[in-house]
């Protein structure tokens, strides 16, 4: 698969580590939340035939961690943020 | 000998002959001939036998979709298995052997298989061998396995290197022959970057096989002007020998090209083969056609071959298969070998046309609405028996028949994404369907467009359409002639087997024993009779056995559908997949800044990940492994010792936030750590298991170094950058890794200070220098680090300096604290004193383990928020009776112990229900006297001082043993402190 | 006491230089190398300080000459300073006086192994090396990728020449890989 890095365009998915569904983004705070909803956090994802948000590692390349839309079945991505930018814009909008 | 059956004309330099063996026996050829063509050319048509029958066998195609001529080719290490005759071209000093026969080609004992067919029917194992059950393992399997098979492989190691390597193109053109061949002069031209591979040496395709003209030339003449035109050009890439054989995500395709191959052996240095990994803007498949048989009683005798084929042995080869030949055919393709062959001289007996009405082929015997009903001749073909439109059967003697039964377009790449092929009746065949690779256009026969004028016309806008280009050649003038086809998949006649899938033998009977136990879908039809299975992946074969079930279930072709393939296209080596990653070259090494001397010193390694480490250095006369490792231990225990720590993973954290951010990436508490000191950190999953430990120092105000173990130092580094990229965008955080950075040793024992004093240029005296610390300072005015961390429980320094002086320093330590009597200790050594001391390490932090499991628990700090704070308080990880990490020792001292022993209480039955933990961990304590080991019981910290039992099953050991604190040695911390 | 004498990468006092066929493949000991991180949010502050400092600042995967400072982009607001190791062995601390509080700066020099290759053109070999369009990519492409399962940081200074940083630790088993393919090319 070639994954289009934001920074630096097309680049073969084989320079990247795969994480998972990026609702791993909304960490919940530890100070206020209880093992339930850390429990819901870790555990509980999504798993669509269909578009999926993951996390991608850039660990052969900038080591920028990405949110990539994936098709899971045609394996089809329309688009590819830092997740910086992606985390940083939700926090904002909380 | 004499190559009997060499006729004028082809593609072959006669000016040069070329030696070869076939079972023994010397032949000769020209460059230019594969091994098919230049047997074929000696007269010899049996190459093979078959995998089940070990019927006779000769070549049915002149390509790589050839089930039937299979050789061993080469010999020794280099020897390969089922290796396509009809594709190895042919170079001095060739050695083949026939394969699946014994004792000779001739006379093959398990020919008596073909006898006993009826046993071997599809489904014939699933059948036969279920009972008895006991029966299976003793007789049965090994049956099978001796008769399996095809080739034999050979057990020496392959001389030969294979490469890989990586391309770019804005077009891949996959097939050379008219229809890539236009799509490259039109991408080329255009100045755009194009690949153009060909499986074939001579670049052309059909062309090089057909007598067509191509505007004022002959085909071969126009594919060769063009290939001349093409690279010319910079921008172009012309790659023979090379099959693509896999479409895969995003434009990327795979392609074997076969490098030396055609070499008696590959130049020195240079690769047998390369896989190549090719990442395109667009591709067109143009991989043109393959000719299809038609299923009729024993029609896979040597000398039977697909029409198209022995028109490709005379027009591009100078082969006549036989001396009296006949062709059987239902399309206008098959009437061209016959005139063909008429032209060479070849007598053309008879056409047998199953189609009935048309025209008359002129001056040849041309028998319309006819079929070849069966065949006979032992090892090769001598008659063919032929039912007339009238039903009057008569037996014509040949020597050689061309069968067609149409052109299936080579879908294959394009189905590698599960595109389904779709049937276009016009040419009796499956086309490419919808949803196939994005990117890919399929021109040409591939896309059924199957003659010479559309192969070119669409190979053209092909390329025009997939590179936006506004100029293009002009089309050269070639034949348009309409595919003139009336399909006929088998002949209706008699009870014997007419093959469909040659390579695996499955017959027309096969298919009707399959639609009997109603296996009638496609896919079940090619698992139950294993149709299409086999390395050709049925490209031959495939479509006439999925038609003759759609005749049988009374289904339409389209209703019926077909199966799809998947890579590779044709079979690849499995030395081409491991590339350069074999033997010592499987992976990089890394080496410590030690490893020079510790190779002097004759050192033992050990590798962690791709690390050597020093495991031990023996000394003169210690034979066995304990003896080294025994002083080791002691010796540092005594006075000092040296290990190489370099491998730990370091990493450099700065920022303003950057104790606030080890807060939260710790489970303890580091933003309170003074500049100058370091603390033991412990990090978890956010799932609440331990995840990795290691000291980290606090250099400066907003500088810290972190330590990792060896095995994480990746993975943490990773995760590190998520807490700062994902979870907590807006902390001031910095970080690299430095791993490499320094070369870092731990000095430890009673006389570490007073060895370090001999090279440091600081005072680092306790009072200076105190238990924890951590400072920049100088060794002999060289930049470096030193920190008084200990593994061992022994005073105890780490000391740092850029990784170009690490060896110095090993030497001037050991120099200059002679007087010590300094020994340098390895991973076992390590190992144990660490054990002694209780610590963590691989065996322990096992990715299950809590740090409450550790004896650590207090560690996690509830005051603050970090990864895996909550979870780890969860209901299943704060058992009290849970796992907790304690000591064992021995009753007898002279027991031994063994890790992934289990706990079990005295007297209870060695079963899972009574089992309370396991051994992580165990050494020999040279210091104790006797084994110590660590390891996880249930309860553990409430069972100290108790008698239990460890067991282990499999080693028959049944021990007892006392439950001691893991602090086995200086409980109390005095050494580390001194 | 006695300086301690330096090895380099590959274990020995000199650096190694190989020849193949038309390729020269040089072990450069003589580059001081530092990373140099933007803290967060001062990334303009870093790049004026920079700018005065003669400290090239490139954008995303490139490299820019400069004397003393050359430097290259590694990651988001992250670059790789170059600088001769006779007059900057200590780039840590010449960087961070210069730099001051706007960055991170951590010393990198000993982390790596430098190789120069050069040859009339290097497309040849890097295809068999690693998934770079080297051919397409214009000079000072600067760029991280894989070479026999060892991540480097490959730089482009023209059609025959770059420069390859890999990790120290595997210097031997990175010759080797280019030592192979490039006996495998020419």
């Amino acid at each position: 698969m070639i994954i289009h890095h934001p920074i630096l365009g097309p680049r073969d998915a084989q320079e990247f580590v795969y994480l998972g569904d990026a609702n791993l983004i909304d960490r919940p705070d530890g100070m206020v939340a209880g093992v339930e909803v850390f429990h819901d956090y870790l555990y509980n994802r999504t798993n669509p035939a269909g578009e999926h948000q993951e996390l991608w590692y850039h660990e052969q390349g900038d080591r920028s961690w990405l949110v990539v839309t994936r098709n899971t079945v045609t394996h089809e991505i329309t688009r590819v943020e830092l997740a910086r930018d992606v985390a940083r814009a939700r926090r904002r909008t909380k | 000998m004499t190559q009997s059956h060499r006729i004028e004309g082809g593609q072959i330099d006669r000016t040069k002959t070329l030696r070869f063996t076939f079972d023994g026996i010397p032949y000769q050829g020209h460059p230019g001939d594969t091994l098919a063509s230049a047997l074929l050319a000696n007269g010899v048509r049996l190459m093979g036998r078959s995998f089940k029958y070990h019927r006779p066998r000769g070549p049915i195609s002149s390509g790589s979709e050839e089930p039937n001529a299979l050789v061993e080719l080469r010999t020794g290490g280099r020897q390969e298995p089922n290796t396509r005759a009809t594709v190895a071209e042919l170079y001095e000093g060739l050695t083949a052997n026939s394969q699946n026969r014994w004792p000779s080609l001739r006379f093959d004992a398990m020919g008596v298989n073909d006898k006993l067919s009826t046993f071997f029917a599809a489904g014939f194992y699933y059948k036969t061998f279920m009972w008895p059950k006991s029966f299976w393992e003793k007789l049965y399997e090994p049956i099978i396995r001796r008769a399996a098979g095809l080739g034999s492989v050979t057990r020496e190691e392959d001389p030969d290197g294979y490469d890989k390597g990586f391309l770019h193109c804005d077009l891949l053109i996959i097939g050379a022959g008219p229809t890539g061949l236009m799509a490259g002069l039109t991408a080329g031209r255009a100045g755009k970057r194009v690949i153009l591979a060909d499986e074939d040496f001579r670049m052309g395709g059909r062309l090089n096989a057909e007598t067509y003209a191509v505007g004022d030339a002959q085909g071969a003449d126009w594919a060769a002007a063009t290939v001349a035109e093409l690279s010319s050009m910079p921008n172009v890439r012309l790659m023979t020998r090379t099959t693509v054989v896999g479409a895969f995500d995003h434009g990327i395709y795979s392609a074997v090209e076969r490098v030396s191959d055609h070499l008696l052996t590959p130049a020195k240095g240079k690769p047998r083969q390369i896989l190549w990994r090719i990442y395109t803007g667009r591709a067109i498949l143009a991989g043109g056609a393959t000719e299809r048989p038609i299923a009729f009683e024993n029609n896979d005798r040597p000398g039977i071959m697909l029409a198209g084929a022995l028109r490709a042995y005379a027009n591009r080869w100078g082969v006549k298969v036989g001396e009296r030949v006949a062709v059987f055919t239902n399309n206008d393709d098959g009437l061209r070998t016959a005139k063909d062959l008429q032209s060479r001289g070849v007598d053309v007996v008879a056409v047998i046309d199953s189609r009935e009405g048309g025209d008359l082929l002129p001056g040849i015997r041309h028998l319309r609405g006819a079929e070849v009903i069966d065949t006979s001749g032992k090892l090769g073909l001598t008659s063919i028996t032929v039912r007339q439109l009238n039903g009057r059967s008569e037996t014509i003697a040949v020597d050689a028949l061309g069968v067609s039964g149409g052109w299936n377009p080579n879908v294959n790449i394009h189905s590698h994404h599960r595109s389904r092929p779709v049937y276009d009746p016009a040419i009796a065949a499956f086309v490419p369907g919808k949803d196939g690779p994005p990117g890919l256009l399929v021109a040409g026969a591939a896309a059924g467009q199957m003659s010479t004028h559309a192969a070119l016309k669409t190979g053209r806008d092909a390329a025009i359409a997939a590179l936006d280009l506004t100029t293009a050649p002009e089309l050269p003038q070639a034949e348009d002639a309409p595919v003139g086809i009336t399909p006929l998949w088998h002949v209706a006649h008699g009870k014997g087997r007419a093959w469909i899938d040659l390579q695996n033998d499955v017959t027309v009977k096969d298919v009707k024993l399959a639609k009997q136990e109603n296996f009638t879908s496609v896919e079940h039809l090619k698992r139950y009779t294993t149709l299409g299975m086999a390395t050709d992946q049925g490209k031959t074969g495939n479509v006439i056995g999925l038609a003759i079930m759609a005749e049988l279930t009374g289904r339409s072709i389209p209703e019926t559908g077909t199966t799809i393939y998947r890579p590779p296209y044709t079979p690849v080596a499995m030395g081409t997949l491991a590339g350069r990653s074999r033997g010592r070259e499987f992976k990089p090494f890394r080496l410590t800044p030690s490893h020079h001397w510790a190779k002097e010193q004759g050192a033992i390694f050990v590798e962690v990940g791709n690390w050597l480490r020093t495991q031990w250095v023996p000394k003169p006369g210690e034979t066995e492994w304990r003896q080294s490792v025994d002083r080791e231990v002691l010796a540092t225990r005594k006075s000092v010792g040296i290990c190489d720590v370099t491998t730990l993973g370091k990493i450099d954290i700065q920022g303003t936030d950057a104790g606030a951010f080890l807060d939260r990436v710790y489970a303890n508490t580091f933003s309170t750590l003074a500049v100058g000191k370091c603390r033991y950190g412990l990090m978890l999953r956010e799932d609440g298991i331990v995840f990795d430990d290691g000291t980290t120092a606090r250099m400066g105000e907003n500088e810290y170094v972190m330590t990792t173990t060896t095995a994480n130092a990746v993975a943490v580094f990773r995760h590190l950058e998520f807490c700062r990229q994902v979870l907590w965008p807006e902390m001031d955080v910095q970080l690299i890794s430095t791993t490499e950075a320094w070369a870092q040793f731990s000095v430890a024992g009673p006389n570490a200070r007073k060895l370090l004093e001999k090279v440091v240029d600081q005072d680092i005296s306790d009072a200076a220098f105190p238990y924890m610390g951590a400072a920049n300072i100088t060794v002999g005015g060289l930049r470096a680090r030193l920190f008084r961390i200990s593994f061992s429980g022994e005073l105890a320094y780490e000391i740092a300096v850029p990784t170009r002086y690490g060896d110095a320093l090993l030497r001037e330590m050991l120099a200059r604290g002679a007087e010590f009597d300094p020994i340098v200790y390895g991973t076992e050594a390590l190992g144990v004193m660490r054990i002694e001391k209780g610590h963590v390490a691989g065996g322990e932090l096992n990715g299950q383990s809590t740090a409450l499991n550790m004896g650590l628990g207090k560690m996690v700090s509830k005051k603050k928020d970090s990864i895996g704070m909550v979870l780890s308080q969860r209901e299943g990880l704060t058992d009290e009776n849970g796992y907790r990490l304690v000591g064992v020792k021995p009753v007898d001292p002279q027991a031994k112990l063994t890790a992934g022993s289990h706990f079990l209480e005295k007297g209870a039955a060695p079963v899972a229900a009574n089992d309370g933990g396991w051994l992580t961990s165990k050494v020999y304590s040279p210091h104790l006297g006797h084994d110590i080991a660590l390891g996880y019981l249930k309860g553990g910290d409430k069972k100290i001082g108790q008698r239990m039992r460890i067991v282990n099953l499999l080693a028959g050991l049944d021990t007892e043993v006392e439950i001691i604190s893991p602090h086995m040695f200086d409980p109390e911390g005095e050494r580390l402190r001194g | 006491m006695a300086s301690l004498q330096p090895l380099t990468a590959l274990g020995r006092r000199e650096a190694t230089t190989v020849t193949h066929g038309p390729l020269t493949i040089s072990e450069r000991t003589d580059v001081a190398l530092a990373s140099v991180a933007a803290r967060n949010g001062r990334a303009a502050d870093l790049a004026k300080a920079a700018q005065k400092a003669d400290v090239p600042l490139p954008g995303p995967a490139s490299h820019q000459q400069g004397t003393p400072y050359s430097a290259f982009w590694t990651a988001p607001e992250m670059w790789f300073v170059e600088a001769p190791y006779a007059s900057h062995e200590l780039i840590v601390d010449l960087l961070k006086s210069a730099l001051a509080d706007t960055a991170s700066i951590t010393e990198q020099t000993d982390a790596w192994v430098a190789f120069d290759l050069s040859a009339h053109d290097l497309t040849r070999l890097l295809e068999r090396l690693c998934n770079v369009d080297f051919a397409a990519r214009p000079t000072g492409y600067a760029t991280r990728t894989v070479m026999e399962h060892l991540g480097v940081y490959l730089i482009k200074h023209g059609p025959g020449a770059a420069r390859l940083y890999g990790p120290r630790s595997s210097a031997e088993s990175l010759l080797h890989a280019i030592e192979t393919a490039a006996h495998s090319v020419w």
